[in-house]
């Protein structure tokens, strides 16, 4: 085996456009999961099983089927029924998606974590309960689910290559290109396997910030 | 403000205006235990009532009942002449507003500052405006000695000054009724007094009705004008402090005495 600077050198350019796509992927992603996981986690909270139902349906359906499947459906499936969408944008969804059927269930423990009396206090008070959620209820919840969640934002770094598959060109993506066209394999894939970790662990440092600022 | 009079009086012992908070033959199951088994029991406004006995004899089931926390399953409570239940959650939030709570466990809200705690529900709830609120609000926590911690979280907070503020957050709301479930329950000793001067001032300087439970016999004592001696969900026994603690007519109420004091 031998280490080519100049084989790096040349990734370069191209390194830099996949990391583009895979941050993109990455915080967007994440932000859909995290609004639409709060979501799902309401809507099952709703006194009416006409709502529960088809959400528990759908989404114990979409946590249960792959992600690289959900992928495929939504980029070939959807422009049949008309919605075109770009690739990134497809798979930038589909994530989020995925990924807010777990962190509903990180929100439905944070909110049976706050104990029952900020509710009696909250009804003592005759606060509405819609701002009993805004006020009370959710920024306890949120703070307790903080670490949990970060758990998931690190898991979706690590799916983000799939979206190789509806032909997104991620980090993966580009080093498999660069690879195919220079027939060199170990620079391409060192380089963007030290990128994950790098983005991974600023990640992990992003989220204990931020959870070290809501729990003071 | 209407005053429902084609109702029987609900026990005995009142005469004159018709009370502030009436429960009529109202009972709660919780599965097969009977905790309340068709209690008929009042309050005249202005009033400071404890309800004392063993725990289990539903005392704290009439404050969550009339806080709403819970629902009877049979009965009607009525409220300054107004129904609490049976009633619209249209009705209920109405008359709610009427009354406040104290619990054993304090219940501030974590998140918020001491301040926040105790302008929330009157911004939110009574529209008053922010700086309205803010006021009332420095004026309570100076009255229950904690001016200084405005800005302080909760957890900074003792549990003593802690439940003092919860105390003020009650108050902020102007309610009628206080109601008080073991409020001195979770502190430690040394902590009691300073909640238990705080009451008793509020207990002699406002004409809000007051219906506390408590193991304190002493603050029972010192508060109220009237006691009121549970058991298996049946009031036994009532009267004044001097008259129970001193010479009570029922040989249970004596037994529970002798054993808590």
């Amino acid at each position: 085996m031998n280490w080519d600077w100049e084989a790096v050198r040349d990734f370069m350019p191209q390194f830099w456009d996949g990391l583009l796509v895979t941050l993109q992927a990455l915080v967007l992603g994440s932000l859909i999961s995290f609004a639409l996981g709060l979501v799902w986690t309401l809507l099952m909270r709703t006194p009416s099983r006409w709502v529960r139902w088809p959400v528990g349906v759908f989404t114990e359906f979409v946590r249960n089927t792959p992600l690289l499947v959900q992928l495929f459906f939504l980029f070939y499936v959807l422009p049949e029924w008309g919605l075109t969408f770009s690739a990134l944008t497809t798979g930038v969804f589909a994530i989020g998606l995925h990924y807010s059927t777990y962190t509903m269930q990180v929100y439905r423990a944070g909110i049976e974590a706050v104990p029952a009396g900020q509710w009696e206090a909250a009804t003592a008070l005759s606060l509405p309960t819609v701002r009993t959620w805004q006020v009370v209820i959710l920024p306890q919840a949120v703070r307790r689910v903080v670490p949990a969640l970060g758990n998931y934002v690190i898991s979706m770094l690590k799916d983000t290559p799939l979206l190789m598959a509806i032909t997104v060109l991620d980090m993966l993506g580009q080093a498999r290109l660069f690879s195919q066209e220079h027939f060199r394999f170990t620079e391409p894939l060192t380089v963007i396997g030290v990128a994950f970790i790098l983005v991974s662990y600023l990640a992990s440092v992003l989220l204990r910030t931020l959870e070290r600022r809501l729990v003071r | 403000m209407s005053v429902e009079t084609n109702k029987q009086p609900a026990d005995g012992t009142h005469s004159g205006p018709a009370p502030l908070i009436r429960l009529e033959q109202v009972t709660k199951r919780f599965g097969d235990n009977t905790v309340l088994d068709h209690l008929d029991f009042s309050v005249d406004a202005g009033r400071h009532v404890t309800l004392i006995g063993p725990s289990g004899s539903g005392k704290t089931t009439i404050l969550r009942l009339l806080m709403t926390l819970a629902k009877p399953d049979e009965g009607t409570i009525t409220v300054d002449g107004e129904q609490l239940f049976p009633a619209s959650e249209k009705q209920i939030r109405e008359v709610r507003k009427k009354i406040g709570m104290v619990f054993q466990q304090f219940n501030l809200f974590p998140n918020m500052s001491v301040l926040r705690n105790v302008t929330e529900a009157p911004v939110t709830v009574l529209g008053l405006s922010k700086d309205e609120a803010e006021a009332r609000a420095r004026e309570l926590l100076d009255l229950v000695g904690l001016a200084d911690k405005c800005d302080a979280k909760p957890s900074q907070l003792s549990g003593g000054q802690q439940q003092r503020v919860a105390i003020a957050r009650a108050l902020a709301m102007r309610p009628q009724v206080l109601l008080l479930d073991e409020v001195t329950s979770a502190l430690d000793p040394e902590l009691v007094a300073g909640v238990l001067d705080v009451l008793r001032d509020i207990a002699r300087s406002t004409d809000i009705t007051m219906l506390c439970v408590t193991h304190e016999m002493n603050f029972a004592r010192d508060i109220s004008d009237q006691v009121l001696m549970f058991d298996s969900g049946r009031v036994i026994e009532s009267g004044p402090p001097e008259k129970i603690f001193g010479d009570a007519d029922h040989e249970r109420t004596r037994e529970f005495l002798s054993a808590v004091l």
